[in-house]
């Protein structure tokens, strides 16, 4: 079988979960025969697939060497296109940070902390422009290529692929990695929305990444329940290590938020919770690692509640300092208001740290070793943290059991339900 | 005769390495001596050296008519030694023309005033001693970080001693008043205060080169010009600025080092001033008033008040969460924990978070070496949770030594009580024979004998075991005997009580004396 397969980021250049969960679909795909044809807009232009260092979804180091990846790339023919589609962008905000560029002339720093996206060249009036005119790429590729279905990744490949289906008249699967409803918190951009409904609609089968992104699919969007399919997220078994060496120089527990710092992740819950437990035990120390748009903010309440001396910001982490910063975490917290999946705790789960996720991440359907709490629930958030920072009996067994749950979420499997989902279609 | 009273400000803080989450409880090195050296060593050539030279050429030109006062933080001090000995000698060699006044200040350039007492008398003092030790003179002139002042800091001024004090002569302050002559305190009488004459200062150290200003270029025939268009009976024009402003905020280019070369001649002959330090106008002028200041004032700002450096969210939690540490950094003796205490006390760590200028800032920017005070804030909490990781350390050890004296004490206090209740027991056993003998009673019968028994006794027993034992008997008893004393016995006996506390106070000491030598056992050794 032959996949076109659309995405927006791939390794080495990712924002988020997606490209992780790209890289390791099409790495369970391929082991199980399926060929793939990657394509992806060209944002940066400096892609050497020998020299770059691949990394994943927070930066842990890839092993170029490894001979499954050489395997890999065997089964993937990788294509891009030019473009300036920016992931994790919202429409607004994309024509603002490119209407600055232009402007100053200058880079653009998204934060305080100077997570420069990095702009050469010239750029589409709009985010919607550039959306379109990798469509329009898109079924002219589709024309060129030879392929048994077609596989776009959330919503900005979603026109891509319908022209890719109408030009080639092959089936499409979209797979649903976040709505716009997770990203926003209810703020819809109606635009991103048409899209997302309209993808969906065209779609012969939608995948979703959990129950709860099927729930706001079937609900929100008013697709047939029918032709969605839940396919939980895996993770990459290869580049599992085991990190040491790394050790905090305190004495206090430290308590890790790690994500960007949006609406989406629940941050501002965080904080709260680390004041109530700060309360009650000024032993432990909390550590929010990221950046985005709510970060000023978020340095502001925690100086208002008087907590700076045990609350730190670290700024955007990647490659070693984010696998420092787990070995440091006694307590790694994921308090999203919505989060599709969440591929986060599990790298932290596979660090021997315990994670408290919120009842509103599509992970929390498939771990038992973690403890679930409601992102709104500051108290129980906070009894979870202080229940992990002083009942080592608790802390172990979720180490032990935790590392274990991670290491049977395989891609393989994950790719069996994919390969169904596709022959479904093919056989209908 | 009129005077013009010259204070230049010398300072240079110890900025901060930009210091990560990841360095918390590793690294204790918390400043940035590149950065440091480099700006010491940029500024003494662009500014200290060139400046310094002039004053003395003019000084040496125009002999005791020209002076002029410095007030240099201990921090500036600490990098001149570091970085600059040069800058230090020349100095050196100002003071030692003796037209040149140093002023007392925080030696942190800190806002200790604001927060603790016991805190700015010490850094006051160690900076007072600094400068006698280096320019031979000890200050008798106060001048506080940023000229802030209030009633009640200038109070705390006058009580180190400190005759003379420099402020701003802020406008919602003065009113209708002219900063141009000598008040006091309105708390303390005995504390003088010179004001800055904003508008004339702030000519020669913002509007110098300001080419929108109408009155730029700024000549020497102007600005005396305008000296003689004051108010005859006015006294004193005090010209208060940063030294800085002379070759690093107005660069040479601009004229300033001509203007200032020139100044002193215009003024000797085109008008009727003559320059004075502060301490000699101290002695000259009469106040004409006291000041009231019930809210801190600054010298910074249009608002000229204290939000440069307090008052947002950012500047409290780093300002409260500092001196919270007070009383613990007292309690160590390690000299590296004092100093960093001390630099990290520096105004300029919370005038770098301030939120004011986040828009526009000019000025600000200027000295800013941060991006935004967000992450000023940042870099200071971090080292800032070093820094409270190292003093818990330091006080915890002096805590479990604290704890041990209080053990050995407890011992001791121990060992007293039992000997003090072993004599009382045996004199009680003394009485109690006599009695037995005389009736064969117990002691604790006294209480129900007639008055007449009672003297009986009284005159069978030893006066001073009697009053040994009444140490420890009863009230009732006590009501019983003593009144029964003949008024020679009553005397001799209080007296003998008197003699009974010596004893034990003599005990007592002998006991206080073994603690203090354990004490110093265990402290005595650390340094």
């Amino acid at each position: 079988m032959r996949v076109l397969m659309f995405g927006w980021e791939f390794p080495p250049h990712i924002t988020g979960g997606l490209g992780t969960a790209c890289y390791g679909l099409t790495k369970g795909l391929s082991k199980h025969g399926t060929e793939i044809i990657f394509v992806v807009p060209k944002a940066y232009g400096d892609e050497d697939q020998e020299a770059a260092s691949i990394r994943n979804a927070s930066g842990i180091p890839f092993d170029m060497k490894d001979e499954e990846y050489k395997a890999y790339w065997e089964h993937i023919k990788y294509l891009e296109v030019g473009s300036n589609i920016i992931p994790y962008v919202s429409p607004e905000y994309f024509s603002k940070i490119t209407e600055e560029t232009k402007k100053t002339g200058e880079e653009f720093k998204s934060s305080v902390f100077s997570r420069d996206y990095e702009f050469s060249g010239t750029y589409g009036k709009n985010l919607m422009e550039e959306v379109a005119r990798y469509a329009l790429i898109a079924s002219a590729l589709a024309l060129k290529e030879d392929f048994d279905v077609i596989h776009a990744h959330d919503w900005l490949t979603y026109p891509a692929g319908i022209a890719a289906k109408k030009s080639s008249g092959k089936k499409l699967v979209v797979h649903m990695h976040a709505t716009e409803f997770d990203r926003t918190g209810g703020n819809v951009n109606q635009q991103v929305y048409d899209i997302e409904r309209q993808g969906m609609e065209e779609a012969d089968a939608v995948i979703t990444v959990s129950n709860l992104t099927r729930n706001i699919v079937i609900e929100k969007y008013g697709i047939t329940p029918d032709k969605v399919f839940t396919v939980h997220n895996a993770v990459d078994q290869n580049d599992m290590k085991n990190h040491n060496g790394n050790k905090k120089h305190f004495e206090e527990k430290l308590v890790t938020f790690l994500g960007r710092i949006t609406f989406q992740k629940g941050p501002d819950y965080f904080i709260e919770a680390a004041y109530k437990v700060l309360q009650k035990d000024s032993n432990i120390r909390f550590a929010m690692a990221g950046s985005g748009d709510m970060l000023l903010k978020m340095i502001k309440r925690v100086a208002q509640l008087r907590i700076a001396d045990k609350f730190h910001f670290t700024g955007f982490l990647q490659g070693s300092d984010v696998d420092h910063i787990f070995s440091m975490s006694d307590v790694f917290v994921m308090p999203s208001v919505s989060e599709p999946f969440g591929i986060v705790p599990l790298e932290a789960m596979r660090s021997s740290v315990p994670v408290i996720i919120s009842k509103q991440s599509g992970v929390a359907e498939v771990l038992h070793h973690a403890l679930k709490v409601d992102f709104w629930d500051i108290d129980a958030m906070a009894d979870a943290i202080y229940g992990l920072c002083h009942y080592d009996g608790l802390s172990k067994m979720f180490k032990k059991y935790g590392k274990q749950e991670v290491e049977n979420l395989k891609w393989e499997n994950a790719a069996l339900k994919v390969i169904d989902v596709y022959n479904k279609l093919l056989n209908s | 005769m009129k005077a013009i009273c010259f204070y230049f400000q010398v300072h240079q803080p110890m900025r901060l390495r930009s210091y990560r989450f990841f360095d918390i409880g590793e690294k204790q090195d918390y400043f940035d001596d590149h950065n440091n050296s480099y700006i010491m060593r940029k500024v003494a050539q662009k500014n200290y050296l060139p400046m310094n030279a002039l004053l003395l050429d003019l000084i040496k030109e125009y002999g005791s008519a020209f002076k002029v006062s410095f007030s240099i933080s201990g921090t500036a001090l600490d990098q001149f030694e570091a970085y600059a000995p040069d800058v230090l000698e020349s100095f050196k060699r100002l003071a030692e023309t003796g037209n040149v006044e140093f002023l007392a200040e925080t030696y942190a350039h800190s806002l200790a005033a604001l927060k603790s007492k016991e805190e700015f008398t010490n850094q006051v003092q160690t900076q007072a001693r600094k400068i006698e030790q280096l320019f031979g003179r000890k200050p008798t002139t106060f001048r506080n970080t940023e000229l802030i002042y209030s009633d009640e800091i200038g109070a705390m001024v006058a009580d180190m001693g400190y005759k003379v004090m420099l402020t701003e002569g802020a406008k919602h302050v003065m009113g209708w008043r002219s900063p141009n002559y000598m008040y006091t305190n309105a708390i303390n009488p005995k504390l003088k205060l010179l004001l800055k004459n904003f508008q004339m200062s702030d000519d020669i150290a913002f509007r110098f080169s300001q080419q929108s200003w109408k009155e730029w270029p700024l000549t020497t025939e102007k600005f005396v010009g305008w000296l003689t268009q004051i108010n005859r009976d006015e006294e004193v024009v005090n010209l208060f600025m940063d030294y800085e402003t002379f070759g690093e905020h107005q660069w040479e280019e601009t004229g300033i080092f001509n203007f200032m070369r020139a100044l002193p001649g215009r003024v000797f002959s085109h008008s009727d001033f003559e320059f004075a330090t502060p301490a000699e106008l101290g002695e000259k002028l009469q106040p004409v008033a006291s000041i009231h200041v019930p809210h801190p004032i600054s010298w910074a700002d249009e608002e000229r008040d204290l939000t440069a450096w307090l008052g947002n969210e950012l500047q409290d939690e780093a300002f409260d969460k500092l001196y919270a540490l007070e009383e613990k950094v007292k309690m160590c003796d390690d000299p590296k924990i004092k100093q960093d205490w001390l630099y990290l006390q520096t105004s300029d760590h919370f005038y770098y978070m301030c939120t004011k200028f986040f828009s526009d800032g000019d000025v600000h920017k200027y000295f800013n070496p941060y991006g935004t005070p967000y992450e000023a804030f940042i870099n200071y909490m971090n080292i800032l949770s070093d820094f409270i990781i190292r003093v818990e350390k330091q006080t915890r050890y002096s805590k479990t030594d604290a704890d041990e004296v209080k053990n050995a004490a407890k011992k001791l206090i121990e060992t007293t009580g039992k000997m003090a209740k072993k004599k009382s027991r045996q004199a009680k056993k003394v009485v109690k024979e006599k009695l037995d003998k005389t009736k064969e009673m117990n002691f604790e019968d006294i209480k129900n004998m007639s008055d007449t028994a009672v003297k009986k006794l009284l005159r069978e027993v030893d006066l001073q075991k009697l009053s040994a034992a009444m140490e420890d008997a009863g009230e009732e008893i006590r009501e019983k005997v003593l009144p029964n004393l003949g008024k020679r016995a009553r005397k001799q006996f209080d007296q003998m009580q008197e003699e009974l506390k010596k004893v034990k106070k003599s005990d007592i000491n002998k006991y206080k004396k073994e603690i203090e030598d354990k004490l110093r056992d265990i402290f005595g050794n650390k340094k």
